[in-house]
């Protein structure tokens, strides 16, 4: 166990590392939700306290976008030169190497959220900075259940034929339970009034707890077959 | 054998079919509030349930081919989720039309019509990523590890729905409230097991397809051998 821990962490210094040097995903994925920002901003002509109500649903929208192409390379990146072939036949165990990696990609997407969350204040006329540790804590929990699931897919359409087209289409439903939740505790906590999201904060932790589990479990299978 | 299973699943549904739907246009009187539109009912529920009953089958059989590896869990567990697809995509429809009459609008994004169109779009991923995948064991592989990923998601979607502070105009589940008259119970029951039966005949015959594909496929790898 605590092996399988150290060897966990040790596969998400190593995709961080390679991460840094090359900034592949980071960049593309920054860019790509400054992208989509850019598009909310023809796409809506709204009053002030309109964008209020929708805004914590644009938030998560930028969000699970920019972490698609985070996940995305999560396994990828592993295919040229066998080097997955090779992490699979290692002594570490596959929760293992797939923890490693679920982690590297959570602390990617959360750099690249912490990134657009001010230009997306800043483009929408929105305050956060009230409630910016207790939206901070919503995201850490959300971006969890993404990178999650995300790695999951990743791994499971690693062979598959069109697997970047495939990764959004398995992906984006199963995350819908996790997005409601997420979307209106975080437009709640943005307009002031968090007083009741109990509730909507349960799914989320639900959703992290019940995929974790459940990934874990599985990845022997889809790894190792 | 199995050629006669489907015969008499399919007679059988197609006559409980048709002698439950003479009670329910003959038989019954209208929805008070809704009028012949409330009808829709006897197709709408049953069609959701059996889509989930075969769901459910299509997850007990992905977890088998994890467990067993044998390729007869994989074949039951496609056919099913085609077949429930089907019915899904029966209630959605129907849901729509009976939207139409008394909303005034084919679909709106209430979260229940969102989710069901969420676990059609789940099982439609399962059915497109299938043949993007060449080898045998590990699309199956695959596939059921889809397939539960699905069905878990689902009870969580059915948290979701019931936040207090999500609206609906969708009327409440009529089987969970008990809100539906005595008289109405029994064609409803019928509806399902109709639905089933028939449902259960199109599995044999989808089954049939796959194993047949499957003899074909490795009749090719075989040829390719030599």
């Amino acid at each position: 166990m605590k092996q399988g821990l150290l060897a966990a962490l040790f596969i998400a210094r190593k995709d961080l590392r390679t991460e840094f040097r090359t900034k592949e995903a980071l960049n593309a994925s920054v860019s790509f939700a400054l992208v989509v920002l850019l598009l909310f901003s023809f796409a809506f002509d709204l009053g002030r306290d309109e964008f209020y109500d929708i805004s914590g649903g644009l938030l998560w929208l930028v969000y699970v976008f920019a972490g698609a192409l985070i996940v995305n390379r999560s396994f990828i990146r592993e295919v040229p030169n066998d080097c997955l072939d090779v992490l699979i036949a290692s002594p570490m165990p596959p929760w293992a190497l797939f923890l490693g990696k679920t982690v590297a990609s959570f602390v990617l997407l959360l750099i690249v959220e912490l990134v657009s969350l001010p230009v997306y204040g800043l483009f929408n006329n929105i305050q956060w900075v009230h409630a910016f540790w207790r939206l901070f804590g919503v995201m850490i929990l959300a971006t969890w259940g993404i990178t999650i699931t995300g790695v999951a897919f990743s791994a499971v359409t690693v062979n598959v034929r069109l697997r970047e087209l495939m990764l959004p289409v398995l992906h984006y439903p199963l995350l819908m339970p996790l997005l409601i939740g997420a979307m209106q505790v975080s437009t709640a906590l943005i307009k002031g009034e968090a007083s009741d999201i109990g509730q909507e904060l349960r799914i989320v932790v639900v959703f992290d707890l019940v995929f974790t589990s459940l990934a874990l479990y599985l990845i022997e299978f889809i790894l190792v077959g | 054998m199995r050629d006669k299973a489907v015969y008499i699943l399919g007679i059988l549904g197609t006559v409980l079919m048709a002698w439950n739907l003479h009670t329910i246009f003959v038989g019954l009187g209208d929805e008070a509030a809704q009028g012949a539109i409330g009808k829709m009912l006897f197709i709408h529920v049953p069609a959701a349930i059996t889509a989930y009953t075969f769901y459910a089958v299509a997850v007990v059989c992905s977890v088998g081919f994890l467990v067993s590896k044998d390729f007869k869990y994989d074949s039951v567990a496609v056919s099913a989720i085609e077949v429930a697809q089907t019915f899904t995509l029966v209630n959605l429809v129907t849901g729509s039309i009976w939207g139409h009459i008394i909303w005034g609008i084919w679909w709106t994004w209430d979260l229940r019509l969102t989710s069901q169109f969420m676990c059609f779009m789940l099982y439609l991923g399962y059915l497109l990523m299938r043949p993007a995948i060449v080898e045998a064991t590990q699309r199956a592989t695959m596939s059921a590890i889809l397939a539960i990923f699905a069905a878990a998601d689902i009870p969580l979607v059915v948290m979701a729905i019931r936040l207090h502070n999500v609206r609906t105009q969708h009327p409440a589940p009529v089987l969970e409230t008990g809100g539906v008259d005595p008289t109405w119970r029994l064609p409803l029951l019928m509806g399902y097991i109709v639905l089933v039966l028939i449902g259960s005949a199109l599995v044999l015959v989808r089954l049939r397809q796959e194993t047949v594909h499957r003899e074909i496929d490795s009749l090719r790898r075989e040829l390719h051998a030599i």
